[in-house]
Formats: structure tokens, C-alpha cells, sequence
């Protein structure tokens, strides 16, 4: 399977996870990101992903690959949905299968802390009083500015 | 995270102009009004750019186009601008220009910029009239807020004064009179054709002439909502990203500032100094939010 991808249709973290086994493998770790109901004190009832996907593949490609190289597992990949989401659905997918467990988690939580950070996708929320916003963008410039510069941060 | 203070823009616009006889904030040196002029020019610069009023400026037509920082106490010049400014965002570092220096360029903020020192009360240049501090084209430091409220308690009111006593870096000026201000009708004259002998009469270095490029530009996210569009292809002047977010943030009134986005172009991570070239696709890049 490809490192990174978009979904426009549910995610079938089933049909990952096949795609990730392998005969050196001894484990396998995922990460799944859920839609909450709510988020910095306001009720979410759904949210709307975008991507600039052009950018988005390649520096997703970029991050599972480092994660590869850095923690020496086998396998890993990353699947992020687009488009309108409901409360409870899958936004993210992350999987990594290697030798043993301890790499296989380290690497699964560097690629979902690098792709939050580094790939370029939007996420809209819409809140119960019928107001709508881009998280980051919208509520505070100073957060914002901060978030700016934990873009390409060495973490991990 | 570092603990340096963000940069916040503020253009002083907010004097009696006596001398001048007309609002000097209206002044036309560059095809715009001087209020204008000053803003675009250090906006790029800085996370949000106000302008400084008094309370009775606050609904005057073109002061208030502009985010506002309101006097706290009028009658006090320009430190009692800078003053507010510092009270009422006391996290942040406040890039201040005079909206009365129309010689100022690009070049003059960016140097300032750039040999900030963020530990000291402000960061000026020296005159090259007398070896002085200028206030009033300086960062001043969060840590100034009390030195400014203590000197305006004690009833004075020279900023240069202020900085004169204080811990402050003095820089040289890129060009010996690109502070020269203009007080009265005769120096306006004066300075109108001082302009006017320059090959180029905006704010930008002094360069070759850019002749106009066919670029493409992407919206995403919120920009695109701002921007009512998810694509526009523009004949523009602009020669990086940096100029082209200014051209484009003046037309759709963008919020977002340039210190807040990245810049893509043709779909790769790239410098907001970056040549831009015929035909590029550029994306400016809001905060993001995936996962």
C-alpha cells in the first residue's frame, strides 16, 4: 500500500492492516483518530476535512518514510479521510508492523504527531449554536503564531 | 518554544499635525495616503498591525478601516500610542512606525528585524542626524510596558527621552535619511520631490523594474472562504511570495498574517524570498489541523 493516501470514503483499517503483515514481523501497531463531540470547550456535531493534496502525498510519503528509517520497523503507512465527517467516524489511520512492539509504537506516534503538524490539511468544525470554524485559524492569532512554529519541530 | 515575544505592527497615526496644517495620516507620497503606505509596509512583518488613535479619531473614514489602538491618555504624544499598545497586548513586541516618514523602505523593518535583541527594552536606530535614538521606528520589548507607564505617570512625555535612559539597542540605518520625517508644507514639497527622483517610488528595495508575471494562486481552508474562490490566476508585479501575500491580503482583506502561513510553490515547501517565476502556483498555507 502507498505510505500516505486521502479517503474520500470511510476507512477500512482491516484492509490496512493486511496490506502491513509480513513474515518478519512480530508486531503490529495502529493508531485511530475518532471524531469527538467536542473541542476547546464547544459541541461538535461534525467536521469537514480539507487537503492540499498535491503537497499533502509527498510530505506525508515524507514522514512515514522518516519513520521507517528512524525506528527500523518493517512496515508503516498512514490514511487520512477528507470531506464531511459525523461524530464517531474515522478521521486518521495510522499503522506500523516490525520485529518487535517497542519501535512499532514509537514510530506509529511519530507519524501521527508529525502529520497533525506538517501535512497540509484543514479541519472545520460545526458546533451545536450553528457556528462553524477553522481550528487554529480562526479563534486566536496567537495560538495560531505559536502552531506556525512547531511546523517542522524535531520531536520524537 | 522560545519565550521571544511575537511581533505586533503599530503605525502612529494619531498626531495633532499643527504644523502641517492637514491630518498628516493622509498625506499622499506614494499614490496612497501615508496611513496606508505604513501599514502595508510593516504588515508583512507582524502577526496583527494596528493603527494608534485617539479616542476621537476612532470614526474618522480612513483610520477606521483599521484595527485600533486607542490613546489612554491624549495629549501625550506618541509614547502615550505606544504606551496602550503595550498595555493592551502585553505579550507581544510592538513594531512601531511613524505614519509622518515617508523615506522609510523595506529594507529599513527588515534590518530591524533582524538585530532585534529581544532582552533589551527596544531595539531603535541611531539618528544620523545626532547619533540619537529614533522611537518612533522601533521594536519595543513587552518590558518597556512599565518604563512607558512610569515616564507618563512622572508627567513626561518624550519617547526618545525614554530610550535615551534605557537599556536599548541602537542600530545603524541602511540609508542616512530613510527616518527624515516631514512636519511641515514645505518639507511635504520637499520630500514629494525627493520621491519622485527615485526609479522606483514604492516601498520595496531599489531593483531592477519587474515587469508583470502570470501566477497562479490556490486557496485552501479559510483563505479560500476569504478569498470566495479555490483558485485565481493574476498578472502581478510582486517578485516573492512575500509581496504577493501583501497584494493578495490588501484585495481579499485576508486575516490571517504572513508570520501565521507557509508558502508552497509548484506543490513544494518553499521560501517566502523565493523568486517567483511565470507561471508558478503559489499556495500560502494556514495553520494546520489534520489528524
Amino acid at each position: 500500500m502507498k505510505p500516505f493516501a486521502f479517503s474520500h470514503a470511510p476507512l477500512q483499517p482491516e484492509t490496512y492492516r493486511t496490506a502491513l503483515a509480513d513474515p518478519t514481523a512480530g508486531a503490529y501497531a495502529a493508531f485511530e483518530g475518532w471524531v469527538r463531540n467536542h473541542n476547546e470547550g464547544l459541541a461538535v456535531t461534525r467536521l469537514e476535512y480539507e487537503g492540499f493534496e498535491a503537497l499533502a502525498l509527498k510530505e506525508g510519503e515524507r514522514i512515514v518514510k522518516e519513520a521507517i528509517e528512524r525506528f527500523g520497523v518493517v512496515n508503516a503507512a498512514c490514511v487520512h479521510r477528507l470531506g464531511s465527517l459525523e461524530i464517531g467516524d474515522l478521521a486518521v489511520w495510522v499503522g506500523v508492523s516490525s520485529r518487535h512492539r517497542a519501535e512499532a509504537f514509537a514510530a506509529c506516534r511519530y507519524i501521527i504527531d508529525e502529520v497533525k503538524h506538517r501535512v497540509p490539511i484543514w479541519k472545520k468544525e460545526h458546533y451545536v449554536n450553528g457556528d462553524s470554524g477553522w481550528v487554529n485559524c480562526e479563534r486566536c492569532a496567537q495560538h495560531a503564531h505559536t502552531h506556525a512554529h512547531e511546523g517542522t519541530g524535531n520531536r520524537g | 518554544m522560545t519565550n521571544i515575544a511575537p511581533i505586533f505592527g503599530l503605525v502612529l497615526a494619531g498626531g495633532a499635525s499643527t504644523r502641517m496644517q492637514q491630518d498628516k495620516a493622509l498625506l499622499q507620497y506614494h499614490g496612497r495616503s501615508q496611513i496606508e503606505w505604513a501599514y502595508e509596509l510593516i504588515a508583512p512583518f507582524c502577526v496583527a498591525t494596528f493603527v494608534s488613535v485617539r479616542a476621537d479619531q476612532r470614526e474618522d473614514p480612513i483610520r477606521s478601516k483599521f484595527p485600533q489602538i486607542v490613546d489612554r491618555q491624549p495629549g501625550s504624544g506618541p509614547l502615550a500610542g505606544i504606551s496602550a499598545a503595550l498595555i493592551e497586548h502585553p505579550k507581544a513586541a510592538w513594531l512601531v512606525v511613524a505614519c509622518d516618514l515617508p523615506f522609510i523602505t523595506e529594507p529599513t523593518i527588515r534590518k530591524l528585524i533582524e538585530e532585534r535583541d529581544p532582552q533589551r527594552i527596544a531595539t531603535a536606530y541611531r539618528s544620523s542626524h545626532d547619533g540619537l535614538p529614533e522611537p518612533l521606528c522601533a521594536i519595543w520589548e513587552p518590558a518597556a510596558r512599565e518604563v512607558a507607564r512610569a515616564h507618563l505617570a512622572s508627567g513626561k512625555n518624550c519617547p526618545r527621552k525614554l530610550l535615551i535612559n534605557s537599556d536599548c539597542k541602537l542600530i545603524d540605518l541602511p540609508e542616512p535619511n530613510a527616518l527624515d520625517n516631514v512636519n511641515t508644507p514645505d518639507e511635504l514639497a520637499a520630500a514629494n520631490a525627493r520621491l519622485s527622483e527615485r526609479p522606483h517610488t514604492d516601498a520595496k528595495d531599489a531593483g531592477a523594474q519587474q515587469s508583470s508575471v502570470s501566477l497562479r494562486v490556490q486557496y485552501f481552508a479559510v483563505l479560500r472562504e476569504q478569498a470566495g474562490r479555490s483558485e485565481e490566476v493574476i498578472d502581478s508585479r510582486a517578485r516573492d511570495p512575500v509581496e504577493l501575500y501583501a497584494e493578495l491580503q490588501q484585495r481579499h482583506r485576508f486575516a490571517l498574517s504572513p508570520a501565521q502561513l507557509k508558502v508552497a510553490i509548484n506543490s513544494e515547501f518553499s521560501d517566502w524570498r523565493t523568486r517567483l517565476k511565470h507561471g508558478d502556483t503559489i499556495v500560502f498555507i494556514p495553520p494546520v489541523a489534520g489528524g
